[in-house]
């Protein structure tokens, strides 16, 4: 019932220069997305990949357990000294992870462009 | 003595995960056809979801020979939805979710779903049922008065 999430991982370069990885969703994120976001964020090499972008333009449809996973992701990352952005969430869903406090800990940026022109 | 008028919808979901957009999706509707705005559909959409995951997942354990009861009852100037499982029914109210402790691994990453659904309406309340079934959750969001 849950529509499966997909995941993909790019690599560019910011306007300033820095390496940034970029993993795009596409689907719900609930329970069911543990391998698409955090096996696929896991599987980066944590020295190589400093900055990470999260891509939700395609996601619709984030509940609790997808924000927990979210969150997962948060904290591997900052103990990897790594500095994670998102971009793409619906107007909703950037208040619901400013009212969790998501946004102390990840940048948020409407579009792809917002986000490499701040990086 | 003037009678309001309450329109009711029904929708019975199987204890499985996902089927909770059945029940965000019919909520939805029914919001729209009472003239709610978007941004307030979106946060009934949320609490309504979490409310089925939670009876889902904690009420009725997975059980899918267990169903999940959503009635949504449309009054004049508001929503009241009431997500009913065979549980016992909040036994505490769970702590407000502090993002610092959990991305210090001293609380849970998870657990944010009933502060989600108490900051997206206006009014939510737990009911333990008795002999210790038919729990329900009652979640109500009002129109604006612009909106009415």
């Amino acid at each position: 019932m849950q529509s499966e999430t997909k995941s993909r991982v790019e690599q560019i370069t910011s306007p300033a220069g820095h390496p940034v990885t970029v993993l795009r969703f596409e689907g719900d994120i609930a329970s069911t997305s543990k391998d698409a976001v955090l096996g696929t964020y896991q599987a980066l090499p944590k020295a190589a990949n400093k900055i990470i972008l999260l891509d939700f333009t395609k996601v619709d449809y984030i509940n609790s357990s997808g924000i927990a996973l979210v969150i997962q992701l948060l904290i591997e990352a900052s103990n990897s000294a790594q500095k994670v952005y998102a971009f793409g969430l619906s107007a909703h869903f950037v208040k619901v992870f400013t009212m969790v406090g998501i946004t102390k800990y990840a940048g948020l940026f409407p579009t792809q462009a917002e986000a490499m022109a701040a990086l | 003595m003037s009678q309001r008028k309450t329109t009711n919808v029904e929708v019975r979901l199987p204890s499985r995960m996902g089927f909770e957009k059945v029940a965000m999706s019919t909520a939805a509707s029914v919001a729209k056809l009472m003239g709610f705005r978007e941004d307030r559909i979106e946060d009934l959409k949320t609490a309504v979801a979490e409310a089925c995951i939670n009876a889902i997942e904690h009420g009725n354990r997975l059980n899918e020979k267990l169903s999940v009861g959503v009635i949504l009852s449309a009054g004049e100037d508001s929503l009241e939805v009431k997500v009913i499982d065979d549980g016992k029914g909040m036994q505490n109210q769970p702590a407000k979710p502090d993002i610092d402790r959990k991305m210090h691994g001293e609380e849970d990453p998870r657990g944010m779903g009933m502060f989600l659904i108490q900051a997206l309406v206006d009014e939510a309340e737990w009911v333990a049922g008795a002999n210790g079934k038919s729990s329900y959750v009652r979640l109500v969001i009002r129109l604006d008065k612009d909106q009415v």
